[in-house]
């Protein structure tokens, strides 16, 4: 049996391939890239203030951020129509803010205020708003892909053309539900887009350690005959482009697909985890592999003025900025709230 | 008026609520074309075809994941878990996601799904195909639990659960199927978290679910040529509990005992012994008596595993012994 000779932390390192700049000419309208750039800006900057509400003791609990990954949320933000599904981890910050989520409910229900996303009571891992097509981050490893192909399953018989899009980490490529909810979409041909954050690590444990196969979740892909998609997730572009193609196959009844992001968090796993345990060399090089420097140069090169896109980076501090503040000053739930909402009927009443 | 196997009221009751309601789908492993396993669901994939009855892989989470996600946008799922242990592969499903997701949402997602299953010993299958696993159901905030009793009463749960517009178990049992009742013409919706008396008499009240139901009932026959006379309560449902029936019996007849086929352990009896006896203890003249399948893994032998369920003259004799 295989077992890895590193001792912990000194295992193997994985370094980004360069940008690819031919992307720079991708046929991809510039305002959906101006719409790409403003959402890993919110994604960032929010990330940033929730760090900083942590450090002020303000958030309690975990929650898991997404700092350096924000680009293949805000590329499906971006390509999703409003009324398509989406089925986010636990690392949900940034899916939530790419489906159009304002960040005040999302910071509220951070802080656990009444005002909050869901009124206090999912907090970090529970974020959903389905009003938005965010239908709920999921914090069991693996179980909203399964839940995902229900909305898939559920938009083909309503004969709507929705497509629902799970996104998941390299560690989820292990459980059976990813195996099981693969095989299920790709049997019944249903809308499913599964995307695969594969940010090296499944929490600590890197997850070239307790994998066979080099991408976890593209190299799954021919065990239920499908194609799958390797791209650079630090790129939009590069997952725009793959997100489009898997969302028009699903929407045209093609079936599901696979899409391999590759990526890197800049912090560790969750609140408690400094992630000491990824080699200096490797954090360097992945730090430099930003995504949003990189697309602020890219949309340069494309003609656009340092002024719009200072002004757009402007624009969204501010909007932190009051969102922040609102949440902070709004109310904790009400003592009441502890008790609404098991059921239906809006009551949590088991007996007579 | 006809008779109907509890078997076929299965594929009746999930047939009336495919009529009349098109957002009603249903999915399981050999449900289809097999018509199940236990033949319950025989003829549904013939009327409804194979857009909305679904034999799926063996996948319990991708099962219980494609209701979750169906219910959650708009569809009615019933999905079928062929045999109650098998929930212990998808509970996640069942206790983390279906049955939080509306509290975790502060209302925003519901999940109207039912899950059925054969529940229950009673055919010899051993230690993973037998057991009665209701008790671990209702642990659960968040999900309803029923177990119908007579055909009648699986039409009229059947469909008061598909209509309910949150997840409900139902539990079938597996012995139950060949059992025969009597099933009224014409549409049959009960109403979940009633229990119902069965029979009355003045010496003790007598709680039981499910395949106990019978065995109950017939231990009150013999008791009552000896002169003891029973109340016999069917539960039918622990979530939501009738706990208003139970405790109204026992101010008339002041003695207790329950019947239950789960192992001892936090058995639903044990919740029921709490709740009377904090709320109803002066109206007791002794104490309360659960009669359970002893906290055992159960056996394959037909002897062994008739030892371990309460039958007949173990409630009998319970009973008798314990009224003195």
């Amino acid at each position: 049996m295989p077992v890895s000779g590193a001792p912990y932390g000194a295992h193997q390192i994985v370094l980004p391939e360069p940008f690819d700049e031919s992307l720079k000419d991708a046929p991809i309208d510039l305002e959906t890239r101006i719409e790409m750039f403003r959402k890993q800006h919110q994604i960032r900057q929010l990330e940033k203030r929730l760090y900083t509400l942590f450090l002020e003791g303000l958030v309690r609990g975990t929650s898991h951020q997404s700092m350096g990954m924000e680009a293949t949320s805000a590329a499906f933000g971006a390509a999703l129509r409003p009324d398509d599904y989406s089925f986010n981890t636990y690392r949900g910050h940034g899916h939530t803010v790419a489906r159009g989520v304002p960040p005040e409910p999302i910071i509220a229900e951070l802080l656990g205020k009444a005002t909050g996303l869901v009124g206090g009571k999912g907090g970090s891992m529970h974020l959903t708003s389905v009003e938005h097509g965010m239908m709920g981050s999921y914090a069991i490893i693996g179980a909203h892909l399964c839940i995902a192909n229900g909305a898939a399953w559920s938009a083909k018989l309503r004969g709507t053309d929705q497509v629902a899009v799970a996104f998941f980490g390299d560690g989820a490529t292990n459980i059976g539900a990813f195996h099981e909810a693969v095989n299920y979409a790709a049997n019944y041909r249903l809308g499913t887009i599964f995307v695969c954050e594969n940010n090296l690590y499944m929490e600590y444990t890197p997850i070239a350690e307790v994998t066979p196969v080099t991408h976890p979740a593209a190299d799954r892909a021919p065990a239920y005959g499908l194609d799958a998609a390797i791209v650079d997730g630090n790129d939009a572009d590069a997952v725009y482009l793959a997100a489009r193609t898997a969302i028009e196959r699903a929407r045209t009844g093609g079936g599901p697909s696979i899409i391999e992001a590759k990526t890197y968090r800049h912090g560790g796993h969750s609140r408690a985890d400094p992630g000491k345990y990824r080699p200096d060399p490797e954090v360097e090089a992945w730090l430099e592999h930003d995504p949003i420097p990189m697309y602020h140069q890219r949309l340069l090169d494309l003609g656009v003025g340092e002024d719009r896109l200072t002004a757009i980076i402007q624009e969204v501090a501010a909007e932190i900025d009051r969102a922040a503040e609102a949440a902070k000053s709004a109310p904790e739930p009400p003592a009441e709230a502890l008790w609404t909402n098991v059921w239906a009927n809006g009551g949590s009443q088991w007996r007579n | 008026m006809a008779e109907l196997t509890y078997r076929e009221a299965v594929a009746a009751g999930i047939a009336q609520e495919m009529r009349r309601d098109p957002s009603v789908v249903f999915l399981g492993e050999d449900v289809g074309g097999a018509g199940g396993v236990f033949k319950t669901t025989a003829g549904l994939l013939e009327e409804f075809g194979p857009d909305r009855v679904v034999d799926t892989p063996i996948s319990e989470q991708a099962i219980l994941g494609a209701a979750m996600g169906a219910a959650m946008t708009g569809l009615r799922p019933i999905a079928e878990i062929m045999f109650a242990d098998f929930f212990a592969v998808c509970w996640d499903f069942v206790a983390n996601e279906i049955a939080k997701s509306r509290y975790m949402t502060d209302g925003m997602v519901g999940c109207p799904l039912v899950i059925r299953s054969g529940n229950g010993a009673g055919l010899r299958f051993g230690a993973q195909h037998s057991q009665s696993i209701e008790n671990w159901a209702m642990a659960v905030p968040g999900v309803k639990v029923v177990a119908p009793s007579t055909p009648k009463d699986l039409i009229g749960l059947m469909a008061a659960s598909v209509r309910d517009p949150d997840p409900v178990l139902l539990f079938e049992h597996k012995a139950l199927y060949p059992s025969k009742g009597e099933v009224p013409e014409g549409e049959i919706v009960d109403e979940l978290g009633k229990a119902r008396v069965l029979r009355e008499g003045s010496d003790a009240t007598v709680v039981a679910l499910a395949l106990m139901v019978p065995r109950a009932l017939e231990a009150a026959d013999r008791l009552a040529a000896e002169g003891i006379h029973l109340t016999v309560i069917d539960l039918r449902s622990l979530v939501p509990l009738d706990t208003a029936t139970i405790l109204r019996s026992v101010a008339q007849t002041s003695r207790l005992f329950t019947v239950e086929e789960n192992p001892r352990l936090c058995g639903w009896g044990a919740e029921i012994c709490s709740i009377v006896s904090e709320e109803a203890f002066w109206d007791l003249d002794g104490p309360i008596v659960r009669i359970t399948t002893p906290h055992l893994p159960l056996a394959s032998a037909p002897n062994l595993e008739d030892l371990a369920l309460p039958d007949a003259d173990r409630i009998a004799a319970t009973i008798k012994a314990a009224l003195g």
